[in-house]
């Protein structure tokens, strides 16, 4: 074997240092920032029986999970896609509360086929939902700590983006399943050109050709709301729809949202409301979340759930570099018992990092100087001893 | 910046009387500037110039925020993760599949094609397990020496077909060049990127 024996599979990485403190920084400032909301931490199993795992066999989440026959049973796993399904089994069959459940989550899962954006089959997946409460003030925090994330991870250039399942639902579940994948076929693409084609085999009407062709258009502030319900007439669910969308609307006054009817969901737990957030130069939602019903078979008993995850790895990619301010001192490799008390007091610190010399061990002469030495490890100061103390010193270059 | 990604050629030179009803003119023209990148008469447009096949990759990424894509190129791509709000109905022709007038060599047919999820998909319709050869040019020549029984290829006078003694055989798809739009800037730019579709639309019905 070659080079390319040191190859990983395609979508693995490898995460540097450079790279891995400022992850480890906003995770850390991420879980606090749940934590602070009073969104408790919750530890997925990485691998299960696939029954439990899916929602659905055959849909998105099936087709993207990694699967091996346990030894012990037999049985079917799965190592864990997407952590959004398992949260919600487990909040509904282990914790049970009479009040509304917020939990919070953050690990790596596994996918058989890479991201096209971030390229990965190895995401670490983040995300807080929120259990068993069915109001509109549910889903305005959820929002509210949509942005907070974006806060958290410096990104200012964003848009978040709403839209509602239910406003085509009811719309769409009056044809056959073959003209319903054709019809969302069309809404995922908002190729509105191709509806006079389905009209011509008459597979719909004109007044469904209208309806949808509305429906592609309404998109924009909030005036489009007002709009929607003067060209989306008919269907009730579409009315309840867009009265919960409006009142969503005035709940986030100040935040300027764009509203998106003819939003698509690929994963098929989604129910009612989504939201997203998008930045620029970036096709697809960074953060994505909405209304969730798993059902009975999934969870055990229905219950109202919202939510959001992301991809960390893919934010702090896409978040500003923050400089580190963290102050790196060299220690000298000296038995002074006050140099040990110094090199103790020093690490207590907030963002200090002491370094310890290691005593040359062989007779050869050093390649390197001490000073030299410490730079490469990326230290600013060198502990010297002045007569009385220690003290820090910068290291000048 | 707001960059409209389009490939030389048949679409551009197509292309160009709709934008000019939108108000937007190329300063160079591409078949003699060097140029990749085209400044309009508004600075905040630019033209792209790229291969038609690369057009949705880089509406996809954002790479550019608009696009004019042929159908054709489209299917091929799989159409996920770009909106397709316009057919501008310009540089149209037909997806076809092609061949001798003689009966196939092979019972398993062997297709040549540069569309090979497209012909993949099309086969799969028909229930009929097919052997595709990927090619990327001069299609019409892989017949006539044997290397495959079909073609599947854009088609548009038939002059090349019949030149090559080649006959149209089955009807795959009508082609037209679509305007393809990035998701985020759908939805982060919408004011001027509905403007401009609206501009279009009425460009599109009028040409008609």
């Amino acid at each position: 074997m070659g080079e390319e024996r040191w190859m990983l599979p395609a979508g693995v990485i490898e995460i540097l240092p450079s790279e891995a403190q400022p992850l480890e920084n906003l995770r850390r400032r991420l879980l606090d920032t749940y934590k602070s909301w009073g969104y408790e931490l919750l530890i997925t199993p990485l691998i299960e029986y696939l029954d439990t795992l899916l929602v659905k066999p055959g849909d998105t989440l099936d087709l993207q999970t990694f699967k091996l026959i346990d030894q012990l049973t037999g049985r079917m796993m799965g190592v864990r896609a997407d952590m959004t399904p398992q949260v919600a089994r487990i909040e509904a069959r282990q914790l049970q509360k009479p009040v509304p459940t917020r939990l919070c989550y953050l690990d790596t899962v596994l996918h058989t086929r890479p991201s096209k954006f971030a390229g990965l089959r190895t995401p670490i997946q983040l995300g807080a939902e929120l259990y068993g409460y069915q109001g509109i003030a549910g889903d305005v925090e959820i929002i509210q700590l949509m942005i907070e994330t974006m806060q958290q991870a410096g990104i200012r250039d964003y848009q978040i983006d709403i839209g509602h399942l239910g406003v085509y639902q009811e719309f769409l579940n009056q044809f056959t399943p073959e003209v319903q994948n054709c019809l969302l076929d069309i809404i995922k693409r908002r190729a509105a050109a191709e509806l006079p084609d389905l009209v011509k085999t008459h597979r719909i009407t004109a007044t469904h050709q209208t309806w949808l062709e509305n429906l592609l258009n309404l998109s924009g502030d909030q005036s489009i709301l007002i709009e929607a319900q003067d060209n989306l007439i008919g269907y009730q669910k579409t009315t309840q729809a867009l009265k919960e969308l409006t009142l969503l609307a005035e709940q986030l006054q100040n935040i300027p949202i764009h509203f998106d009817l003819a939003e698509y969901r690929g994963y098929q737990y989604h129910t009612g409301l989504t939201y997203g957030i998008y930045v620029p130069n970036h096709g697809r939602a960074l953060i994505k979340g909405g209304r969730y019903d798993l059902g009975l078979q999934h969870i055990g008993r229905p219950q109202p759930a919202t939510g959001f995850s992301t991809n960390l790895t893919l934010l702090a990619a896409l978040a500003p570099p923050s400089p580190l301010k963290q102050r790196k001192i060299f220690a000298p490799a000296n038995p002074d018992p006050q140099l040990s008390q110094e090199i103790a007091r020093l690490r207590s610190e907030p963002d200090t990092t002491v370094i310890c010399e290691l005593p040359e061990i062989s007779d050869l002469p050093p390649q390197l100087t001490k000073t030299e030495q410490a730079q490469i490890m990326g230290c600013q100061y060198e502990l010297q001893w002045k007569g009385k103390c220690w003290e820090i010193v910068a290291i000048s270059t | 910046m707001f960059k409209i990604a389009i490939s030389k050629g048949r679409i551009f030179k197509e292309t160009l009387p709709l934008l000019a009803k939108a108000d937007i003119f190329p300063l160079d023209d591409p078949e003699r500037s060097r140029k990749l990148i085209l400044d309009t008469n508004h600075t905040e447009i630019k033209l792209v110039i790229i291969r038609a096949s690369d057009v949705p990759t880089y509406v996809e990424y954002g790479a550019a925020e608009m696009g004019v894509a042929g159908k054709d190129v489209l299917l091929e791509q799989g159409g996920e993760g770009i909106y397709e709000p316009l057919d501008l109905k310009i540089a149209r022709c037909r997806l076809m599949v092609a061949g001798p007038p003689t009966p196939p060599l092979r019972r398993r047919l062997r297709i040549a094609t540069k569309y090979v999820n497209t012909t993949q998909r099309y086969y799969l319709g028909k229930g009929e397990q097919v052997e595709i050869i990927k090619l990327y040019g001069s299609m019409e020549l892989a017949p006539l020496v044997g290397l495959a029984d079909r073609i599947v290829d854009v088609v548009d006078t038939g002059n090349t077909l019949r030149a090559n003694g080649l006959l149209p055989l089955e009807h795959i798809a009508d082609i037209s060049s679509r305007i393809i739009v990035n998701k985020a800037a759908m939805k982060m730019r919408s004011p001027l990127i509905k403007k401009l579709l609206q501009q279009l639309k009425i460009a599109v019905e009028q040409m008609a």
